[in-house]
């Protein structure tokens, strides 16, 4: 008897389905705010430590995500947009997702601290701690509000990044951190209203499910008017000039525009047009925030030629 | 089908023996990097010797 099934277990997982427990797309705008912070901190770093110390920061916040897959199982499992992670499909098995997590955790938290600094590496692990414990754990299951106080994890790798170079916090990293806090339910909200997943199915409370999709509406016009002073305060700063003052007036006219025009919206009208402006409005905050950090960019780069900067 | 055959669990596998050994790869060259740049830039060498060393009283005086 030819009896090949003892080899042939399907859900052997290959490299990239580990990689994928890192949530790659997120870690990527990890590493896009996380370098901006460094490098727009004074004093600048060796090239190979930054180096280093953007990839321990882009891998501790890869290990929160596989912690966040490893508990979230069931709730992936339920909803259509992640039921193809690597632990519902039965490619990874939970106990590997945490496994993976913890130690990728520990490891870039240890290195980090060696190649940058303890403050760097402090923030780094009160992150993961934020992401998989605070939210994944607690809130998310637990306050409609869960989004508002995850996307503060999302929110230290500039932060962190500005650490690395200066060893300590200021207020620049303080607005950095503050921009992309309240950059995130405005952002976040606004996929919820036209993405209609069952959140209700999966017990995740979502501002949209628990009070409504007009409150939801009115939760992220607050949320865009916040976002302005923080947004025209970071210009201010010592990290500010007229090229990001320029941009940030724009892009924040821009965005309060979308928020009061979805603000505005009855629901019916929204649901006639498929979200035309709810979907326009997510791609902008997109934009909105990679242009930010590109502006902050932009000026630290004028510096090195004498410009930029007040 | 001989023993040479190749299941897709073993290009799976391949795939995975690889990746590890890469990062590991990796990583030994980003410490070594890293260990370059921190030495150029002059910081202490010496490892704790476990005792009290004549050179750290100086430096606490």
């Amino acid at each position: 008897m030819s009896d090949t099934s003892a080899f042939s277990e399907p859900n052997e997982a290959s490299f990239g389905d580990y990689f994928a427990l890192l949530k790659p797309r997120v870690m990527s705008l990890v590493i896009f705010t996380a370098l901006v912070g460094l490098l727009v901190a004074p004093g600048g770093v060796n090239p190979v430590v930054g180096f280093a110390s953007i990839l321990f920061i882009a891998v501790g916040a890869g290990a929160s995500g596989a912690l966040n897959m490893w508990y979230d199982a069931d709730i992936d499992a339920v909803m259509k947009r992640t039921a193809s992670r690597p632990v519902p499909s039965g490619l990874v098995t939970a106990g590997e997702a945490f496994a993976i997590g913890i130690t990728l955790s520990v490891m870039a938290t240890v290195m980090l601290a060696l190649a940058a600094n303890f403050v760097a590496a402090g923030l780094l692990a009160f992150t993961i701690f934020f992401y998989a414990v605070v939210y994944t754990m607690w809130l998310k299951r637990w306050t409609p509000q869960n989004i508002v106080i995850g996307g503060a994890a999302g929110a230290f790798p500039p932060m962190i990044g500005w650490a690395v170079v200066t060893g300590g916090v200021s207020l620049e990293s303080s607005l950095m951190f503050l921009l992309i806090l309240t950059w995130t339910p405005p952002h976040f909200w606004a996929l919820a209203l036209f993405m209609k997943e069952d959140y209700s199915k999966a017990g995740v409370p979502m501002l949209t499910v628990t009070h409504g999709r007009p409150v939801t509406r009115k939760h992220i016009l607050a949320y865009t008017v916040a976002l302005i002073p923080v947004s025209i305060g970071l210009g201010l700063t010592s990290i500010g000039g007229p090229v990001y003052m320029a941009s940030a007036v724009l892009m924040n006219l821009w965005f309060l525009k979308g928020a009061v025009a979805i603000w505005r919206r009855p629901e019916d009208v929204a649901s006639a047009d498929k979200y035309r402006v709810e979907k326009s409005f997510f791609r902008f905050s997109l934009i909105y925030l990679f242009l930010s950090f590109g502006a902050l960019l932009t000026e630290a780069t004028l510096k090195t030629y004498g410009l930029g900067g007040w | 089908m001989g023993l040479s055959h190749e299941h897709e669990i073993h290009k799976r596998r391949m795939s995975r023996n690889l990746g590890v050994g890469v990062v590991l790869g990796a990583f030994v060259i980003l410490v070594f990097a890293l260990t370059v740049a921190k030495l150029n830039r002059g910081e202490p060498m010496q490892a704790t010797d476990h005792s009290l060393r004549i050179d750290q009283l100086e430096a606490s005086e």
